[in-house]
């Protein structure tokens, strides 16, 4: 199916990065994605593609509870990459190929660039669409940072992860950093063929009473509607700097408005993950809700709005 | 993330202590809901409700590892951290119902005998556990159920019936005329109960159990097939049970996501 056509057919899909969505809400990393079953659950409550929980080399058991705790307007999480490890879950990646009518993203990490790009190939070995890297954990020879936070260790990253797959390759920027547009502008020069914008803020929850941190790894990733202007700037941040690379929108999308935000501001498509605990087919709602939007506003397809915010 | 006080304990066996716990939310829990509980520097683990009411909160737990350990030496007054009520509840059946627990399972259960009891015709209970000691609530049923309509096993003669759980039921089932079968306790028990009731094409209600870490639908730790256990049950119906018959007491999701055998 070409562009044209789909936009012809359907004025919700849309096209970047070679990827083809009959629409524009993707499943956000981490949410329900351990399984084929819970992935095609959100498929069929309307995501037009999904993607998969990060996945390393070997299997992590994650941290222990509390690994979620209520902020206002949001929720902080600190789960601590639990994944069964890539030798078994290119099982699920293959299962959901085989249940899923919708592109599956396998979203993967690592603690070198090499181990970035031996996890994604077999990913994509195993059936994935597109490889979305997190870089947002540490790196073992700088602890306490973030991939993600170096435009150099970045670089070398994606280099090499795009040196290994042939399918496209997405980067889900940190908004930890002082100007996201350095991060972007190193991931897109090494090879990334979309970016995401934006995983979790850093935060925290301390109880008055006990006064302890609440969360057992003490610092966590804040998401849901409070990060949501962060992430509106993020987006905006990006395409003002880099203009036709696409960006998917990401952090506190609940409703078709918050969608439309993230288009005007530059984003070609928008992630969902917070959201989905109330409803998971929120995807179909938002989706719907873009769709009356367009019509009211007379454009043709989402496509049409991508970036016009920035019309002077 | 609610601050709460542990305002009574009560030792209900050797294994297992009540813990009666002040919270506002927590109070107006149905039967079938669980609360996340911290202990603080701790953990924080799923717990049924085993009542609710007057701002206040009962949970009955079994010292089965760290945390629960840890609960078990805490004393009342001391404070921990209460998110909750989560999940569905059993529904509510008129009529004849036959109500199954094993072990610590049993706790949601006498919770939902107390309401059910005005509301039904008859009210019958089995209940099931190794030894007498660990027998839970058998006094509190006794006090529902007349005592022709509470029948007890252990595994090892000490009290009732020698034998597990599931024997008496089958008689129990051919006999008598149920409209509703409400269940809860280890996995293997509820999928015998439901091969038991399928046979017969009754309905039942099962609560289940898995690794729980956020409580509210989003992380997938607590999968069961397509559903989540923490947000679509923990309360599964015989339409449900049936869809997810290839995990049901036979693998669950463990730490690290990946399927282990229960």
């Amino acid at each position: 199916m070409n562009g044209e056509f789909s936009l012809e057919s359907n004025p919700l899909s849309i096209s970047f990065a070679g990827l083809t969505l009959a629409n524009p809400t993707i499943l956000a990393s981490g949410i329900l994605g351990y399984s084929a079953e819970s992935l095609n659950r959100v498929a069929k409550g309307g995501a037009g593609a999904v993607v998969t929980k990060s996945v390393g080399i070997a299997p992590r058991a994650g941290y222990s509870n509390p690994t979620v705790v209520q902020a206002e307007s949001g929720l902080i999480n600190a789960m601590g990459l639990p994944n069964p490890g890539i030798e078994v879950y290119s099982e699920e990646i293959r299962f959901s190929k085989t249940v899923l009518r919708v592109p599956v993203i396998a979203s993967v990490f690592g603690y070198s660039a090499e181990e970035y790009a031996v996890v994604a190939k077999r990913a994509v070995e195993a059936g994935a669409d597109a490889v979305e890297l997190n870089v947002s954990c540490p790196h073992v020879k700088q602890t306490g940072a973030e991939i993600g936070q170096s435009p150099k260790f970045l670089s070398e990253v994606v280099q090499t992860v795009k040196a290994a797959i042939s399918k496209p390759l997405i980067v889900k920027l940190s908004p930890n950093v002082a100007d996201i547009t350095v991060l972007a502008r190193a991931a897109v020069e090494a090879g990334a063929d979309a970016l995401t914008a934006v995983n979790t803020l850093k935060a925290m929850a301390i109880d008055a009473e006990t006064m302890r941190p609440i969360l057992s790894n003490v610092r966590g990733g804040l998401s849901g509607a409070a990060v949501k202007p962060v992430a509106l700037r993020c987006v905006y941040d990006i395409h003002e700097a880099l203009g036709d690379v696409p960006v998917v929108g990401c952090g506190g999308v609940a409703n078709w408005r918050d969608a439309v935000e993230f288009f005007l501001a530059g984003a070609s498509a928008v992630q969902i993950g917070t959201a989905v605990a109330e409803n998971t087919e929120v995807f179909q709602a938002v989706t719907k809700g873009v769709e009356t939007y367009l019509r009211r506003k007379h454009y043709g397809s989402v496509k049409e709005i991508v970036g016009l915010a920035h019309r002077k | 993330m609610r601050i709460s006080q542990i305002v009574r304990i009560r030792t209900e066996s050797p294994t297992v202590k009540t813990f009666m716990l002040t919270d506002r939310l927590c109070a107006k829990a149905k039967p079938g809901q669980f609360l996340m509980l911290w202990i603080p520097g701790v953990d924080e683990i799923p717990l049924s409700v085993l009542d609710a009411g007057d701002n206040l909160v009962s949970v009955s737990v079994k010292a089965v590892g760290d945390a629960t350990r840890h609960l078990h030496a805490l004393e009342a007054g001391a404070t921990v951290g209460v998110r909750g009520p989560f999940g569905n509840c059993f529904t509510e059946s008129r009529g004849r119902v036959l109500l199954v627990g094993g072990g610590t399972g049993t706790a949601p259960l006498l919770f939902l005998a107390k309401q059910l009891a005005a509301k039904t015709e008859r009210l019958s209970f089995v209940e099931g556990a190794k030894t007498k000691d660990e027998l839970l609530f058998v006094h509190e049923l006794g006090g529902i159920c007349n005592e022709k309509s509470l029948i007890t096993t252990t595994e090892d003669g000490t009290a009732g019936l020698q034998c597990l759980v599931t024997q008496p039921l089958a008689s129990l089932l051919d006999k008598e005329k149920f409209d509703m079968i409400y269940t809860c306790g280890p996995e293997i028990m509820v999928k015998k109960i439901f091969e038991m009731t399928e046979k017969r094409k009754l309905p039942i209600e099962a609560s289940l159990e898995r690794l729980m870490r956020c409580g509210i639908g989003l992380c997938g730790s607590c999968m069961i097939g397509k559903y989540r256990v923490c947000r679509d049950g923990p309360v599964f119906n015989a339409a449900q049970l049936r869809e997810v018959q290839e995990e049901l007491g036979i693998s669950k999701l463990g730490f690290d996501g990946s399927r282990i055998p229960l």
